[in-house]
Order: C-alpha cells, then sequence, then structure tokens
C-alpha cells in the first residue's frame, strides 16, 4: 500500500505515468484466497472425513481446482482490453436471465433445500449458480448503461432507469432461485454503481432513509404482531433474540455465536475449532468466518478485515485513475460486489442483521463465487493494465 | 486526476473520462464500505471479549456429554453390624439425541418399558442436547431388556437405589431418600453429607453427532463412595420391641406405641419404635394405619376427604401429603404430650436436691389438697393418708407431690426445670426434635406450679422425660441421646466416633443414688409392680395422663423403667396412645416393659440376682 501510494504521489508531483505493479493488491488477493483454502481445509476436513468415504480433503480438492481455474481466468481477462467486453452487455443480461431461468429445467439441481445450481450434461460434478454470473453481468451491463445514458443520467428519468435495470435480474434471483441474499447484493452493487455514476446526494440519502424506515418498521411490526408468519419473519424474530429458538432457526446464529465467543482473542489454535465438528452448520462455507474466530481468534478476524480493506482500498485507486468512466464503473461495480457481500456475511455472523445464506468472498467454500470473483479481479487488472497503457 | 482529460481517443460515450465527482463519490462510497468493516469490527470485539467467557462456556456445556457416575451411599449400621440401610443395583436410562436412528422406536419403546407417557419422552428424545435422562431408578431387570434390544442412541448405565431389607423396621429412625440419593428424613437427612459420597463423571468431547472426538480425550472423575454409618441401634431390640408395640397396640386397639430404649450412662439409642411404622421401600405409599389415622381426625368435618381417602386413586396432592407427612413422623422426637406421673421423678429429684424432702419425711393425704382456691383431687379419692416419702412416690400420690412442689418453691422448682435441661432440646441426632412447651416463670401461680409438680399442665417429648429421668438416676449427669455411634471412611477405612455433650452433676450422686432407691420401690412393691422381673432389679414409674385437649376421655398411659435399680445399664420409655378399655399406666405400659426386660436383660448379659433381701428401706 505504501509503494502505491508513494508512486501516485510521485506521479502527482512529476507528472509522471502511474506504475502499476500493485504489490498491495496482489499481496491481499493472494492471502484472501490461500488463507480461504487454509480455512477451508480446517473446517471441512472433519466433515469430509465422515461424509465423503474418509476423503478428507474432498472439499478443499474441489475448492483447489476452483481456485487454479479462476487465476488462469483471470490472468486471460487481465490481458484483454476491458473495452473489449463492452459489447456482450445487453449479451451478458440476457444470458443471466436464460441461466436463472434453466434452474427450473431438468438442468437445475437442489440442494440444502433450495434450487440454486444447474449443471450440463456430462460436467455433472461442476456446477454453476446462475446468480454468480449475473452479478458479474449485472456489474459490466450497469457500466456500459452510465457511459450510454452520459449527462441523462441527472435526470430523474435517468435515475429511474438505471434502477429499474437491475430490477428484473434480482426478483428472478429471488423469485426463481429463492435467493434473497444474492438478489439483495445484486441491487446493493446497482445502487453503488448508480450513487457513483449520478451526482446527486439527495435522491440516494432520501432513498436511503426510506429503505431504513421501512426495514425498521417492518422489523417492528414482526416484533410486536404476528400478522406475518414466514420463515422470513421467524428468521427476524431469531435475530432480535437468537437465544429464544437455540433448538431451530436459532441454531445456527447460535451455533456461531459459540464459535466467536470459545475463540475469544487469541483463538484455539489453527485446526482446533470445536464448533465445525457437525455443530456449526456450513462451517466451511457461510460461516467460515465464525470459525476463523473460533480457532484464530479477534487477531485472525483482524487481519481478513484488514486484507478486505486493503484490496478495496487498492481497487479504489484503480478505479480513480482508470483510463475512462466505464473502467472506473467496472472496478467500483467490483468493489461494491466484493466488499458487500464480506460486509453482510461478517453481519450475519455476528448476528448484527438477520440470517440469510451469503458467503463470504474468496475464503467460502463454492466453485462458482471463487471463479467468478477471480474474473472480476481480471477486469480490475484489465482496467489497471489500462493506466499502463495511458502513460506509454 | 491526472490522467487528463484532454486525451480521450475517441469521443465514444464508453470512453467518456471519469469526472471529479466521480472520483469524489468513490472515495465516499470506499469509506463508507470501510467504516461498515470498522463497525463489525467493533461487533466482534464485543463478541470475543465481553462475551466470550458466556459462549465459551455454553459451547462447553454442548460438546461435552457429561455421564456421571452415582457415588454408593454408605450404609446404615446396627451396633452388632446388622445393615438396615443398604444400596441395590439398578439403571439409568438417557438418550443421546444425535445418535439416535430410529426416534419413533426409541419413543416407543422407552414409553413402553418404562411406563411413561409418548409426551414425556417424545420432548426427551427430540431435544438436541448431548445427553437426556429419561428414568432414573429403574429395575435392572427392566434395564437389561432395554440394553438387549441394542437401540442407536439409548444408554442404560448402572445405577444404585437405597434399599431397606427390614421394610418397616425403625422406619421413623432410619427415613429414607430421595431420587438423587438425597436424604429426606431421620438419619438419612441428619448424616446425608456423610452418606452421600461424591458423584463421580465421565466427561466426553463428542461431535454434534455424538461421536466421541479423541484428541479431547476423556475427563473421568472417579465417584467416591459415602461413609458407612454405625448406629447404636440394635436390630434384635428394635424387633422385639417393634413386635411388643405392634403387639400392644392391636390388644388395646391404640391409635400408637412408642417404645425408647437407651442406655441411660451414655444416651446411646438402642430401639426406637414408633408403631405403626411404614415401608421404607415404598415411602410413599399411604399405609393403612395412616389411612384410618387420619379418617379418625377429620372424618366428621370432613366428608369429602374421607370420599377421597377412601376412594384411594384421586387423592388431593395436599392431603395426600399431610396424610404422608403424619405417616413419617417420629411421635418420640417431633410430638409433645403431657407427661403426667413419670414426671414426679422430676419433682423428687429437684425435692431431695434442694433439701426440703428425704426419704423419710412424712405426707398427709386426704384425698385432694387445696391450693389457692383449687382443689386437686388424688387418683385415691379417699386418701392415701398419713405416709412417708417413699411410699408417697410408691402411692404417686398427688397431694403430697403438690405439697413437696409448693415446699420446693417456685423460683427453686423453676431453676431446677432448667437446671435438669427440660427447657432445652436433647440434642437428638434426628431432625425436627420438638421443644418443651412450659409457662413462663412470670406467668406461673401456685396452681401452676402445683400441677407442674405431678407432671400436668406442661409438655414435653418423651425423648426429654427418658432423658432427664435417665439423668437423674445415673449418677446426675445429663447425657445427649443419640444413634450415630461413628462412621467408617469409605477410602481409608477409619472408624471415626462422634462425640456428644454431657453435663455433670445436675445433681448429687446421693440425689441419684436415692432416686434409683425410690424408683424401684415402686416396681417392687407400689404402682409398677406390673413391670417387676423375676431375678432383676427393676426401677421406674408409671404414668397415666390425659390427651390434651382434655376432656375427650383419652388417655396416654406410659411406664418409665430401668435395670438394673443399682446399677442402671439400660433405661426405657413404653407410651401407649390412646388405649382402649383399661388405660392405667401401671396395668398396660408397664407389663410390656416386663416383657422386654425379660427378654434384653438376659440378651445384655445382665446377670439375675440372686439375693434381693439385701434393698431393706430402713437402710436409708
Amino acid at each position: 500500500m505504501e509503494t502505491g501510494m508513494q508512486g501516485q504521489r510521485n506521479a502527482k508531483s512529476k507528472e509522471k505515468p502511474v506504475r502499476h505493479s500493485d504489490v498491495s493488491l496482489w499481496f491481499a488477493l493472494m492471502f484472501l484466497v490461500g488463507f480461504g483454502l487454509i480455512m477451508i481445509y480446517s473446517a471441512s476436513s472433519y466433515i469430509a472425513f465422515t461424509d465423503h468415504n474418509g476423503d478428507q480433503t474432498y472439499f478443499l480438492k474441489r475448492q483447489a481446482i476452483a481456485v487454479v481455474l479462476g487465476f488462469v481466468a483471470m490472468l486471460v481477462v487481465s490481458r484483454i482490453p476491458y473495452h473489449f467486453w463492452e459489447r456482450f452487455a445487453l449479451f451478458g443480461y440476457m444470458a443471466s436471465v436464460v441461466l436463472i431461468l434453466m434452474v427450473l429445467t431438468p438442468l437445475g439441481i437442489e440442494s440444502h433445500g433450495a434450487r440454486r445450481w444447474i449443471a450440463f450434461p456430462g460436467m455433472r460434478s461442476f456446477q454453476l449458480q446462475p446468480a454468480e454470473v449475473a452479478k458479474v453481468a449485472m456489474i459490466l451491463f450497469l457500466a456500459v448503461l452510465v457511459c450510454k445514458m452520459g449527462s441523462g443520467i441527472k435526470t430523474l428519468k435517468g435515475f429511474v432507469i438505471m434502477l429499474l435495470a437491475p430490477s428484473p435480474i434480482a426478483l428472478l434471483i429471488w423469485k426463481v432461485t429463492d435467493n434473497l441474499s444474492s438478489a439483495l447484493i445484486v441491487m446493493a452493487i446497482s445502487v453503488l454503481m448508480i450513487f457513483v455514476a449520478s451526482p446527486d446526494y439527495k435522491k440516494f440519502i432520501l432513498a436511503g432513509l426510506l429503505v431504513i424506515a421501512f426495514a425498521v418498521g417492518l422489523v417492528m411490526v414482526i416484533k410486536y404482531t404476528d400478522i406475518f408468519d414466514s420463515f422470513r419473519a421467524g428468521r427476524i424474530r431469531v435475530w432480535l433474540d437468537p437465544e429464544s429458538d437455540s433448538e431451530n432457526t436459532g441454531f445456527q446464529t447460535l451455533q456461531a455465536l459459540y464459535a466467536i465467543g470459545s475463540g475469544g482473542i487469541r483463538g484455539k489454535g489453527l485446526g482446533q475449532s470445536m464448533q465445525k465438528l457437525n455443530f456449526l452448520p456450513e462451517s466451511q462455507n457461510d460461516m467460515i468466518f465464525s470459525i476463523i474466530c473460533e480457532e484464530l481468534g479477534l487477531f485472525g478476524a483482524t487481519a481478513i478485515m484488514l486484507m478486505f480493506t486493503i484490496l478495496i482500498w487498492r481497487m479504489m485507486i484503480i478505479a480513480n485513475n482508470a483510463p475512462d468512466l466505464f473502467g472506473g464503473m467496472l472496478v467500483v461495480g467490483v468493489i461494491a460486489h466484493i466488499a458487500v457481500q464480506a460486509i453482510l456475511n461478517i453481519a450475519v455472523v455476528t448476528n448484527t442483521i438477520p440470517n440469510t445464506g451469503i458467503s463470504l468472498p474468496f475464503i467460502s467454500y463454492g466453485g462458482s463465487s471463487v471463479i467468478f470473483l477471480l474474473i472480476e479481479m481480471g477486469l480490475v487488472l484489465s482496467v489497471a493494465r489500462g493506466i499502463q497503457y495511458r502513460g506509454n | 486526476m491526472r490522467i487528463t482529460e484532454t486525451k480521450v481517443w475517441k469521443s465514444d460515450l464508453l470512453r467518456t473520462p471519469l469526472r471529479h465527482y466521480h472520483r469524489k463519490k468513490i472515495v465516499q462510497s470506499v469509506l463508507l464500505l470501510s467504516l461498515a468493516f470498522l463497525f463489525l469490527l467493533w461487533r466482534l470485539t464485543y463478541f470475543c471479549i465481553y462475551r466470550a467467557e458466556h459462549y465459551a462456556k455454553a459451547a462447553q456445556e454442548l460438546h461435552e456429554r457429561e455421564r456421571s457416575i452415582k457415588a454408593a451411599r454408605g450404609k446404615i449400621l446396627d451396633r452388632n453390624g446388622v445393615v438396615l440401610a443398604d444400596n441395590k443395583s439398578v439403571c439409568s436410562v438417557s438418550v443421546i439425541h444425535n445418535q439416535i436412528k430410529d426416534p419413533e422406536r426409541v419413543i416407543r419403546v422407552l414409553s413402553d418399558e418404562l411406563e411413561l407417557s409418548e409426551e414425556y419422552v417424545r420432548k426427551r428424545v427430540e431435544k438436541r442436547s448431548s445427553m437426556e435422562r429419561i428414568k432414573s431408578n429403574v429395575e435392572k431387570n427392566i434395564g437389561d431388556r432395554i440394553r438387549e434390544l441394542d437401540l442407536a442412541g439409548v444408554k442404560v448405565d448402572e445405577d444404585y437405589k437405597r434399599y431397606y431389607p427390614y421394610g418397616e423396621l425403625a422406619s421413623k429412625v432410619l427415613g429414607f431418600t430421595g431420587a438423587d440419593n438425597q436424604g429426606i428424613l431421620g438419619l438419612e437427612v441428619k448424616y446425608d453429607e456423610l452418606l452421600q459420597g461424591t458423584k463421580g463423571q465421565i466427561l466426553t468431547v463428542t461431535d454434534a453427532r455424538g461421536i466421541e472426538v479423541e484428541r479431547e480425550g476423556e475427563r473421568r472423575l472417579e465417584p467416591v463412595p459415602g461413609n458407612d454409618l454405625i448406629t447404636s441401634l440394635d436390630w434384635n431390640i428394635q424387633s422385639y420391641c417393634t413386635q411388643l408395640a405392634t403387639q400392644a397396640m392391636l390388644t388395646k386397639e391404640a391409635r400408637s406405641v412408642s417404645i425408647l430404649v437407651m442406655n441411660p450412662q451414655n444416651g446411646e439409642l438402642y430401639a426406637c419404635v414408633n408403631v405403626p411404622e411404614f415401608d421404607l421401600n415404598q415411602p410413599y405409599e399411604i399405609t393403612e394405619a395412616a389411612r384410618t389415622a387420619y379418617l379418625k381426625q377429620h372424618a366428621p368435618e370432613n366428608k369429602s376427604a374421607e370420599q377421597g381417602v377412601i376412594g384411594g386413586e384421586n387423592i388431593d396432592p395436599e392431603e395426600k401429603q399431610k396424610i404422608l407427612n403424619a405417616m413419617w413422623r417420629n411421635g418420640c422426637i417431633n410430638d409433645t404430650y403431657e407427661p403426667g406421673s413419670t414426671f414426679k421423678i422430676i419433682t423428687a429429684a429437684a425435692g431431695l436436691e434442694a433439701g426440703v424432702v428425704t426419704p423419710e419425711s412424712s405426707f398427709y393425704c386426704p384425698g385432694y389438697v387445696m391450693v389457692d382456691d383449687r382443689r386437686i383431687r388424688c387418683h385415691k379419692i379417699a386418701g392415701h393418708g398419713s405416709q412417708d416419702f417413699v411410699h408417697a412416690v410408691m402411692n404417686s400420690c398427688n397431694p403430697s407431690f403438690v405439697t413437696l412442689g409448693l415446699q420446693i418453691g417456685l423460683d427453686q422448682y423453676y431453676n431446677y426445670f432448667e437446671k435438669f435441661g427440660l427447657k432445652k432440646k436433647t440434642g437428638i441426632d434426628l431432625p425436627g426434635e420438638a421443644g418443651t412447651i412450659m409457662h413462663r416463670k412470670e406467668n406461673m401461680g401456685n396452681v401452676e406450679l402445683a400441677t407442674v409438680s405431678f407432671g400436668q399442665s406442661f409438655q414435653i417429648t418423651p425423648i426429654q422425660l427418658l432423658t432427664t429421668a435417665a439423668s437423674m438416676i445415673n449418677g446426675g449427669n445429663r447425657i445427649t441421646p443419640h444413634f450415630g455411634v461413628s462412621y467408617i471412611h469409605s477410602d481409608t477405612g477409619v472408624e471415626e466416633e462422634f462425640e456428644y455433650p454431657m453435663e455433670t452433676e445436675i445433681v448429687s450422686e446421693k440425689t441419684s443414688e436415692t432416686m434409683r432407691y425410690l424408683l424401684e420401690m415402686v416396681v417392687k412393691e407400689g404402682g409398677g409392680k406390673n413391670g417387676a422381673v423375676e431375678g432383676f432389679r427393676i426401677g421406674g414409674k408409671t404414668a397415666t395422663s390425659q390427651t390434651l385437649p382434655r376432656g375427650t376421655g383419652q388417655y396416654i398411659s406410659s411406664f418409665l423403667a430401668f435395670a438394673p435399680a443399682d446399677d442402671p445399664q439400660v433405661i426405657a420409655l413404653a407410651i401407649i396412645d390412646r388405649p382402649t378399655g383399661a388405660y392405667y399406666g401401671g396395668q398396660i405400659a408397664a407389663p410390656i416393659l416386663r416383657q422386654l426386660y425379660e427378654n434384653i436383660l438376659p440378651y445384655m448379659g445382665i446377670e439375675k440376682e440372686t439375693v434381693m433381701e439385701q434393698i431393706d428401706p430402713t437402710d436409708h
């Protein structure tokens, strides 16, 4: 980070091009991915051993393959000038819709009680989560849309169009794949991109206040009445008091808190988690952060959050120096994706928000997720290379 | 910023450069996101530091499967090593939620075998805990049957249950224990800490499926068995007393009969019988006797209660508890009564001690005595006429004792009452000893003093009477009545004796000797002659007191006797509560102790006297 900042300051003073061998960015990325693999092995080896015929590395191997594929894809994408992708914006959008709808076809795969994956014939072991594709597609689509609208974005009409554009995808993800959290992430990415693209503040502050008021109102209604009696209302009740229903809905949240609490400041040591022994459901997946807390304590957790912060700060510098608005918007989309998802994941684990299935970027087990995140990083690197090109 | 906006390659919208506000907003967005991270870090710190202990403890409880190993409770033995309270092997049945494969079958089998409601078992089987107890104190054969079914997730552990080999014997002394092996009544509760021992534990760390985690190991805390308690009870004497008491209760159709047998020298109780007793192995079963007693007491005023009790099944729980409490009561210790003429022992001793009377002192009984304006009658309406003190005691003459009491005077009499220990509890090692109910000194006039002198208008417990009488004849030592003699350390086998306080010289040896003589005369030629045992020197005193409240025409007959009269080794008190027919203590209570002594004196190794001529009243 130091060198990067310095490089920038030098560039500013001497009017020289930015040299972009971004050590901090690479370090943070490699740390998160490598650390993710270690933690997946630690969190999953016991379950892998008991559930997959004694193969302790079952989850690790699958994730490692995805990481390798992801890195290859990232390097390839980083070498392709990012403007190459602008022609696929609409195609990506339509492809997302199609892929999401394919979940309903026989190609769709049900797991953990939800139908969120698809697999192509002959590639049964490699499953794809259309929501992950949709996130990349949405970043690309909105980046193009922002540029195409030009100054039109400043009008109310432009604002509304920008908001409406991601809505169908978000709705499909929510309703078709029953995945509210991914839908919320898509919307969050979009809102952040529109916020950057638009010079206005008032609308966003107003919209933000409205959302907060609505959320608080909803929570109050759920807490004090029983008008809503759905699965999600139950989750909100449990969120307000996780120990009230430790047997069912509150179980996972409470187990996560047990893990965090028993880790304390210094943790129990790598591999020493007790909660991963089947007590904490999805311990290598959405709940991996609590296993990190249990094994490595507050120190380990702080390190992870620091790495995420470094990553987004480095990407911010790339975005600010992007050759053009399109590149900048792409990077902003990726920042939004990674940061929002990490924040929501940690918020769930610490019971700051109601429990909803969100994975921790780069670290949680999940092939589609890590591959598409690395592809997004490829886009960012490509934008960064653009800065170098400009300098030369 | 320094990527100049002039250097746009194409006028293509997609190549528009970033504006200043774009950069500003990017920085603001990232700041916002970083703030969110900071907020989460604060949340995390809260959990990792301030809530760490709470959650770590909860997690530990979740991970550890605790199986307690019951400690064998110490036995209760009589003075010769006969086991009065023992342990029986039973089983306790538990389930481990995550190991259960077929919950429906487990629920069905357990509710059938253990005779529990399906709902009760289901709740425990479906509870997500590392281990859940279903039932303890399950008979061994049922436990074995469940174990043989080999149901996954069902654990049958060996356990102990208290067992009383002699059922009703000394039920109100020994007491019984509850489901957790804790003492509930009698010696079981008094010596609970000694008997209980320490539970052992097997702590196994398991994963969520209940599979043991090897690297965490197993913590095993061995149980420490309880210590054996050796009591002063003598199984033979206790058994024989129970037999005598039961017989008397049946023939006299009495409400209850109590017999206490004690060593007057040190306070060791050989027997403590209160018939009707109850079965210690089924302490919550209402006995027929308890039911009848309750009915007699409550039937006239409460018809519905009567029906409830007779119906048997649907007794009001509160009502049932009342009946049980009455059934469990040890009348000798928990209840007080008006002692009547046996208390003349104390008045006589006080008179001798105060020097206001000697055996030769003469008394005149016209059949009554006037105290202030009250006329107190003698049981012999014609009066005993002129008599010395020896005969006044032998005749149990009320006017003579009233005279003696008044001679001693209120101040002195009250002092002796306190000095003899009558206002304090005896300190017997059983719970719930009742205190003395006595007039306050400032409220006592001549009439009260007169009635107290022959044992009326106040109440004491039978054990208090026996203890005080023993102190009068044992040379003047106030002993502490007790059952617990010693205990044997379960780990070392070392026997440790209990020590009890003894207050010496509450009366002089001279007074004590005179008392022995006077009381021997009562049995030899006076009102207690039915208590005489051929070949043994017995001292004693009879009593017939009215039940309180007065006027019901019901009586309590009692007889207190010790042997041998010149060197008391054993003292006993028999009390018949509300006999029908003859009710004089000398008639019905004295023969009980005669029978007792005929049998136990040889058993105790007390030699028969061959010459009885040496007792001559003129010697004194």
